[in-house]
């Protein structure tokens, strides 16, 4: 078999690809709970300032356009790596890069794209700590690496095996509009689409400083929110519902979606969470969240139930099944 | 009529057992998508139909767009959802990653057949092949195409076109498959031809055809009005898209495709040859025919696909051995339709039918 480029999906492929070759290499228990960042246990004491427990994670960033509405690709590798971190509930705190670019890269751009990296990390309160630069043959491309460690402050236990029959899925905002933004760029279609590229700190500060008790979160980004439902109902043994009418989606991402035969709950983002909280701390989280910058338009879109797969609920009352993502997520050809 | 007493009426319906076709994937993929099934009673059953174009592009096409992939100085440009069609030297996608041990397969995805008329400007001494697949929705912007190449004097540009156009496939079903109670008529395909076009289908075989869109409402309206006409002995078309189907459909659309094209026979995979349901250039423009028309010979289904019986609604994809048996998913598809995202296999996998 030849790698294509449904391998790259965060979808089947993608899955697929990390059981047959990455996992039978590499099979570890810390590896093998495959979490957004791993989390590793090291001794509590004198020194790590009362933390027993650190967030480890790395992160690839290959997008074409370098710049676009919302962000650029420093941006980008920046929030990748500090929401993963964020998602296991540690404290982001140090970043490594690196850079592969290809022979003919602008250095004014260059100059553009790291400037925003350092910005970026400012905001998101971490430091830039190491970092290496390779150069190839090729058209000016780049590619940037970041790898990320994030403290975890002592009682915090988030994880995708942690959701339990009864809790509540609460969705950070609309989907859909970092891949609506990065296509309607290659198909050159004029729209006022941003990407939604954050760092998504004030959310989870904001979740943990209301005392919401958080059993799972996910920031929804390759593959969209369909694959990381699949993944949450499977590693925590349960079964999930969605209400359609309650995911957001902006109107404009919703038309763009439409005309391209492409389906928001598969859409990527950078700048989305889900996270999952008991039933009864729902609203004090769904108010958590709309307090803070990045999850103003947070929804309560889903239930965990007793059972397995993940269903969605769709408007006029029916109920369907739910699948991750196959194939790359292309726009249909009619 | 308000859509829950719609619903009521299909859900408690008890007549005789209806077999109705959704002819478009993209009807399937939102039947699917929005649980219609569910809603409806299991006396009204939707088989999906062969209106999804990669499904029915025959491995001949396939190769024959591998072959310009490998060609030198040939680069093809296809739409995305071609990729992974297998043919016979592999598909598109396996082509494309064959690397360093093979030939390198040239294959860019369009999102836009007229993109092919910057790139030819851009590198004149690349021949641009592009792999024209679908129906009368799409085929107005190829004929654009030809119609601009001509205009620009660009001339390293090829059409392999398996172009098709529905009607006639709707009438070899009607007339090969008689056992189909009616037709929820495809909403993109009508905008561009109008529904006259189906007054002679709904006369000749006395069934109801009717025009539907793609939100659940409509198409739950579309198979309100099909019981309803069956159930008054009823045949004829109903157009339930009228915001976007015109009687008469896109009559500058249709200039388009007759200036630029002119019917022939075409291979359906799993239906076989219909005639003047291919869509070829004419000779006048001749030149930037990629040699469409040799590739209707070769059709052989892989053994064990059941492809034909699925796009026709004798079986549904969870009846076919190989769907059943686990040999053909959407990672690894043996027959079309599990590869198309259009496509009723593949539709029926991803829901975990």
């Amino acid at each position: 078999m030849k790698i294509t480029m449904a391998h790259g999906s965060g979808g089947k492929s993608s899955a697929q690809l990390m059981k047959d070759i990455f996992g039978k290499h590499f099979s570890n228990e810390v590896l093998n709970k495959m979490e957004d960042a791993a989390v590793l246990n090291l001794p509590a004491g004198e020194g790590n300032g009362g933390f027993a427990r650190i967030a480890c994670s790395t992160d690839s960033f290959v997008v074409t356009p370098l710049i676009f509405k919302g962000g650029d690709i420093g941006k980008l590798c920046v929030c990748g790596t500090v929401n993963d971190l964020l998602m296991m509930g540690a404290v982001p705190k140090y970043l490594t890069c690196g850079f592969i670019m290809e022979e003919g890269l602008d250095t004014e751009l260059l100059d553009q794209i790291v400037g925003s990296m350092a910005a970026q990390a400012k905001e998101a309160g971490v430091i830039i700590c190491a970092g290496d630069t390779k150069v190839v043959e090729g058209n000016g491309g780049l590619y940037i690496n970041t790898t990320g460690i994030g403290l975890i402050p002592e009682g915090r236990d988030v994880s995708s095996a942690n959701c339990r029959e009864g809790d509540v899925i609460i969705c950070s905002g609309n989907l859909g509009d970092h891949h609506a933004c990065i296509l309607s760029h290659r198909m050159e279609i004029e729209n006022d689409i941003k990407s939604d590229c954050a760092a998504l700190n004030d959310i989870v500060d904001g979740l943990f400083a209301a005392g919401i008790n958080v059993r799972t979160m996910r920031d929804v980004t390759r593959g969209g929110l369909g694959t990381v439902i699949n993944e949450i109902a499977e590693s925590s043994s349960c079964k999930i519902e969605l209400d359609e009418e309650a995911i957001p989606v902006s109107p404009q991402v919703k038309g763009f979606s439409d005309i391209l035969g492409l389906d928001p709950l598969y859409m990527g983002n950078e700048g989305k969470m889900i996270a999952v909280v008991p039933a009864e701390q729902a609203e004090a989280a769904l108010a958590a969240m709309r307090a803070t910058e990045h999850g103003k338009d947070a929804a309560l879109i889903g239930r965990v139930l007793d059972g397995e797969g993940a269903f969605i609920k769709t408007h006029l009352g029916a109920t369907r099944r739910f699948d991750v993502l196959y194939g790359e997520g292309l726009p249909r050809i009619c | 009529m308000e859509i829950a007493k719609v619903i009521d009426y299909l859900k408690s319906y008890d007549g005789r057992q209806l077999k109705l076709m959704e002819v478009c994937g993209t009807h399937t993929a939102a039947i699917f998508k929005n649980g219609i099934r569910d809603l409806i009673s299991p006396k009204i059953r939707l088989i999906s139909g062969p209106g999804c174009p990669v499904c029915v592009t025959p491995t001949a096409f396939i190769d024959k767009c591998v072959e310009y992939a490998k060609a030198p100085g040939c680069e093809l440009l296809t739409f995305g959802d071609m990729m992974k069609v297998p043919g016979s030297q592999g598909s598109l996608s396996e082509n494309k990653a064959a690397g360093e041990s093979g030939a390198k397969a040239n294959i860019t995805i369009m999102y836009s057949p007229l993109e092919a008329i910057e790139k030819a400007k851009q590198n004149p001494d690349i021949t641009y092949v592009v792999a024209a697949v679908g129906f009368e929705t799409t085929a107005p912007t190829y004929a654009l195409l030809i119609r601009e190449a001509e205009r620009q004097g660009v001339r390293n540009i090829r059409l392999v076109t398996a172009l098709k156009t529905a009607i006639p496939a709707l009438r070899w079903i009607c007339e090969n498959q008689n056992d189909i109670d009616g037709f929820i008529c495809p909403g993109h395909v009508s905008v561009i031809t109008g529904v006259h076009v189906y007054d002679e289908l709904a006369a000749g075989f006395g069934k109801p055809f009717v025009v539907s869109g793609f939100e659940a409402e409509h198409i739950l309206a579309a198979i309100y009005r099909i019981v309803r006409q069956i159930e008054a002995g009823e045949g004829r078309v109903e157009n339930m898209y009228p915001n976007a189907v015109r009687e008469d459909g896109n009559p500058k659309a249709l200039q388009a495709i007759e200036d630029v094209f002119a019917p022939g026979p075409a291979v359906w995979r799993g239906l076989g040859r219909i005639n003047g349901s291919g869509l070829y250039l004419k000779e006048e423009h001749s030149v930037y025919d990629g040699g469409s028309r040799g590739l209707d010979e070769d059709m052989q289904l892989p053994d064990g696909c059941r492809c034909g019986d699925v796009i026709t609604g004798r079986i549904n994809p969870d009846q076919c051995p190989m769907f059943a048996g686990g040999s053909c998913t959407p990672m690894d598809p043996f027959g079309p339709c599990m590869v198309s995202s259009e496509g009723s296999c593949g539709i029926w996998y991803r829901n975990k039918h």
